[in-house]
């Protein structure tokens, strides 16, 4: 598996998004925002940051982005398109993912080791999880609260789409979201950074099947069939 | 000319010049350089290259003293930032800078611009940012102003380093009433190089070419670095656009920008335009490559047409760097930056004149040997005074100090500082070993299995008690903050923040200090790489004397650290002598309301071999954890301990209750299995899981282990629920 790691002006996690792949088993590039193609690439992968500053409202200049339309062929292909922090505010300007991220109740920017719970452990990107099974993320976000309204929340539950919650809400995220996928399931979005939590070293390695999920991802997808 | 500008007449008759920071002294020695009267360009100039915080005219003699070379020492002060042999081909490149007078005005851009200043001073050396510290002084947060202050502060570097992805990984702060209305901001950077990409601020090679790149300059900022070199009045507030705008976004842009055209072998010499913008990064890189430089000003990008060349070579507007590249490679060089979409533009070359020529449209605006202007700054020696010691005596053995100790634990100098460091991204990067909360930060180095423990630390009571032992005492306590990582310390940078200069305590307070300092650098083997001075911290009072030590250490392996969990069980030594020693320590300040002037003490013998003895049983396994013991004493530093890590503690010292809150140096608590003779070591205590219990021979504390860590958690907090 070959994955993009998609470059904006003002990422910062992209080096952290490549290295988790590689370290993973699997194959990665750097992608700039301004390529108009992915081909060659089997899935993407959104990297944390600030990109274009966070200018005007965060992930909104990246959603209109050339390299834009590609992600957008790429998740209708069904390869997997994973958004992390910024990743995350990105995919839901562009409509991939549900919903929108507004300011953390707090009014700061939150940074420490959250922990969560796996909600949803059948999901080509979270098999390998026990069910409700609890995991230790690094969170760093300024506008990481989940927002959506009634309709698209019930549906995200009747769907099964909500992926991770937070054991204790450090943003007002609507239902404890953390994180989400599409209908079809191949549409990954967070604000936890699962890439920072390789290495007990560093104080979890709880992220590690998520990457291993992305790096052999058919096999992942046939586990959950 | 283009521009209406006072004459040269003007300006010598009705002394324009003192407006802008020089005296008459000052001036008489322009016109001798010159040999004529400065036009108005050239007066801004000398006058912004002559003010303190350029030319370090008041400190200058000081710094002198500190020890600038060792073993592992590849550049010392001078440059950009201090460089430090690491190993492998690899050097580590560090500064600490203050921001102090911008963020008393406008605490978030002068915050947030004093981070982006110290990144782009270890980027400009070729290194790529690792770790980002700050050391911050506000007066009692009961003041609303020191709460917007703080808020101010604290999101401005959260703002800045968050965005540009540089973990924020430790810091400290203090707060005292000596800082109400005179907050100090100091950031630290620290980065990684190769030997052979160590980047030098030079113009060299007549004919090469002169790039500007970054932001284009506006009229913000100007007269910055003599702002920074006055003391704060009421009319600061007027001062507000002498304060930068920091924008994150392009200086993350032209970050990378800069680590690629480091690469380049066409690349001759780069600066960052920091204090003093175009003026101190032109003559200084001119001086060292020992050229001369023209500018033509026409070709600076700008934000808005008529800013005069005045204007231009003194704004400091932000994230922009100045490259000296070999002539005919400078078309490589742009596309290169079209590429990160920043402005950049050719906007000189270097001359055989040995002068500094800046044009403006074919007209001369300035003509200046280069030399003289760098190095014929003033240095100036002035009287200081001793006021010797007060008359008093310590006795708290009637006070209350089960009350004085709940005090303490709850005033935010000593409660958890949570509050501040979860706004700062802390773990971008994916190499932070240890963050901020407890010790000193850890980063490992990317690829490697070796990491840096970086550290931050200032101790203004013990300096302004004693400023000669309080000098050797910060610098030790920084030693101590790295050793106790298991870290060898390598070498230090430090930022001076004292009041005027023309106080003669202040001045005494600087010239002992200083002393003190280098002779710790010396017994302790770390030189002094970078630094930076601010003066004139004055508002309502002069601050405490408030040198900050910013010192890092190698970890040659960091995996020792893997499975090394204090718990429950394990032993509590106090390791070194307690001294009734109280003069500037909390207990003083609480109880008398005030720190007397007292002598201190400390050996630094002592403190290298206790330090390096500790260090070693670290690395071996023999103990699991080291915690210096500094403000609030013994007492203090238990309740610390028990509260970040969730244990109880049980423990009798053979000692005074008022002991348990003595401030002297070269103690630790260290945690590991019992029945260890450690040299220098009682064995006190055990951790529990329950409880809270401190013995001494005629009191105890003892509290539930919820009551110690709520009042921990909530000493910032409780001051920061008000509605301002």
């Amino acid at each position: 598996m070959k994955f993009a790691v998609i470059r904006f002006p003002g990422s910062n996690c992209d080096r952290d998004m490549l290295n988790a792949i590689l370290k993973s088993g699997g194959e990665a590039d750097y992608v700039d925002y301004r390529e108009t193609s992915l081909e060659g690439y089997d899935g993407v992968l959104i990297p944390g940051g600030f990109s274009f500053g966070d200018y005007l409202r965060s992930g909104a200049m990246a959603a209109v982005a050339p390299v834009t339309k590609a992600i957008v062929e790429a998740a209708e292909a069904g390869k997997p398109v994973a958004g992390i922090c910024n990743g995350f505010q990105i995919l839901t300007e562009i409509g991939l993912l549900p919903g929108a991220l507004i300011f953390n109740d707090t009014h700061t920017f939150i940074s420490r080791d959250e922990t969560l719970k796996v909600t949803n452990s059948r999901t080509a990107f979270t098999t390998g999880y026990q069910p409700d099974e609890t995991v230790t993320f690094p969170i760093a976000h300024g506008e990481g609260h989940y927002y959506c309204d009634d309709e698209t929340y019930d549906a995200l539950k009747r769907n099964n789409q909500i992926v991770l919650k937070y054991t204790d809400n450090p943003n007002g995220s609507r239902g404890d979201i953390a994180g989400i996928i599409n209908e079809a399931g191949n549409v990954l979005g967070m604000m936890p950074h699962p890439e920072r939590a390789l290495e007990a070293l560093l104080g979890s390695d709880d992220g590690k099947k998520i990457f291993e999920n992305m790096a052999n991802w058919e096999a992942a997808h046939n586990e959950i069939q | 000319m283009k521009f209406n500008e006072p004459t040269e007449q003007r300006i010598k008759d009705d002394k324009l010049y003192t407006e802008m920071g020089l005296t008459d002294a000052e001036y008489k020695h322009v016109v001798e350089i010159l040999g004529r009267e400065p036009n108005y360009t050239e007066t801004g100039i000398f006058s912004v290259m002559w003010s303190e915080h350029c030319s370090y005219k008041h400190s200058k003699p000081f710094l002198g003293q500190f020890p600038t070379s060792g073993e592992r020492v590849l550049m010392g002060p001078g440059e950009g930032a201090g460089v430090v042999d690491i190993g492998d081909n690899q050097a580590i490149v560090f500064k600490v800078e203050s921001h102090n007078h911008p963020s008393a005005v406008e605490p978030y851009q002068g915050a947030a611009t004093g981070v982006g200043g110290i990144i782009r001073d270890i980027v400009s050396m070729g290194a790529r940012p690792i770790g980002l510290l700050n050391s911050l002084r506000f007066g009692e947060l009961s003041e609303a102003n020191n709460r917007w202050l703080l808020r101010g502060v604290v999101s401005g570097i959260g703002g800045y380093g968050n965005c540009i992805g540089i973990p924020t990984v430790s810091g400290e702060v203090e707060f005292d009433s000596s800082y109400d209305g005179n907050p100090l901001v100091n950031a630290m950077c620290v980065g990684v190089i190769d030997h052979d990409q160590i980047q030098k601020g030079t113009a060299k090679g007549v004919g090469n070419k002169v790039i500007y790149v970054g932001l284009k300059t506006g009229r913000d900022g100007i007269h910055g670095a003599t702002f920074a070199s006055e003391e704060l009045s009421e009319e600061s507030e007027s001062k507000r656009p002498s304060v930068q705008i920091g924008d994150p976004f392009t200086g993350k842009k032209l970050m990378e920008a800069t680590l690629d055209a480091i690469n380049q072998p066409e690349l001759v010499g780069i600066q960052d335009m920091g204090a003093a913008g175009l003026t101190s990064s032109s003559a200084e890189m001119a001086a060292k490559g020992e050229s001369g430089m023209a500018l033509y000003l026409d070709q600076v990008p700008v934000r808005e047409d008529g800013i005069s060349p005045y204007e231009m070579m003194l704004s400091e507007t932000q994230e922009r760097m100045l490259l000296v590249v070999k002539d005919g490679t400078e078309d490589k060089f742009l596309k290169m930056f079209d590429g990160y979409e920043l402005d950049s533009a050719v906007i000189g070359e270097v001359t055989d004149s040995d002068r500094l020529e800046l044009f403006y449209e074919g007209e001369k605006y300035a003509d200046i040997p280069v030399q003289p202007l760098s190095d014929e700054a003033p240095v100036y020696v002035l009287e200081g005074k001793n006021p010797g010691v007060d008359d008093k005596t310590y006795d708290y053995s009637k006070e209350d100090l089960n009350a004085a100790f709940d005090a303490l634990l709850s005033h935010p100098n000593h409660g958890s500082k949570r509050y501040i460091y979860e706004q700062y991204d802390n773990q971008v990067g994916s190499n932070t070993v240890q963050k901020s909360g407890f010790g000193s930060g850890i980063v490992r180095v990317e690829g490697t299995d070796k990491a840096i423990a970086m550290t931050v630390d200032g101790k203004s009571r013990y300096v302004y008690a004693d400023p000669f032992n309080g000098g050797k005492e910060v610098v030790a306590q920084a030693f101590r903050d790295i050793i106790s990582t298991g870290a060898l310390p390598l070498a230090m940078t430090d930022c001076l923040n004292y009041g005027s200069p023309e106080n003669p305590e202040s001045y005494h307070q600087l010239d002992a200090s200083t002393r003190g300092m280098a002779e710790a650098c010396r017994t302790l083997s770390t030189p002094v790489v970078s630094g930076n001075v601010s003066l004139y911290n004055e508002s309502k009072g002069t601050i405490l004397p408030t040198p900050v030590i910013g010192m890092v250490g190698l970890i040659e392996d960091v995996r020792f650290m893997e499975d090394v969990q204090i718990q429950a069980g394990d032993s509590i030594y106090l390791v070194g002598e307690t001294h009734k020693s109280f003069a500037g320590s909390q207990l003083e300040k609480l109880i008398d309301g005030d720190i007397s002037k007292q002598e201190r003490h400390i050996d630094l013998e002592i403190e290298y071999s206790r330090g390096m003895d500790l260090r070693d049983r670290l690395k071996n396994g023999g103990i699991k954890k080291i915690a210096p013991i500094g403000r609030g004493g013994i007492a203090i530093k238990l309740a610390q301990l028990a509260a970040f890590h969730h244990l109880g503690v049980d423990a009798s010292l053979d000692m005074d209750g008022e002991d348990l809150f003595a401030e002297n140096a070269s103690r630790y608590i260290v945690i590991g299995a019992g029945g260890q003779d450690i040299e220098g070591a009682v064995e006190i205590g055990v951790l529990t899981e329950d409880a809270f219990k401190v013995a001494s021979r005629d009191m105890t504390i003892e509290r539930s282990l919820d009551a110690i860590s709520n009042t921990w958690e909530g000493a910032i907090p409780k001051c920061m629920t008000s509605v301002d």
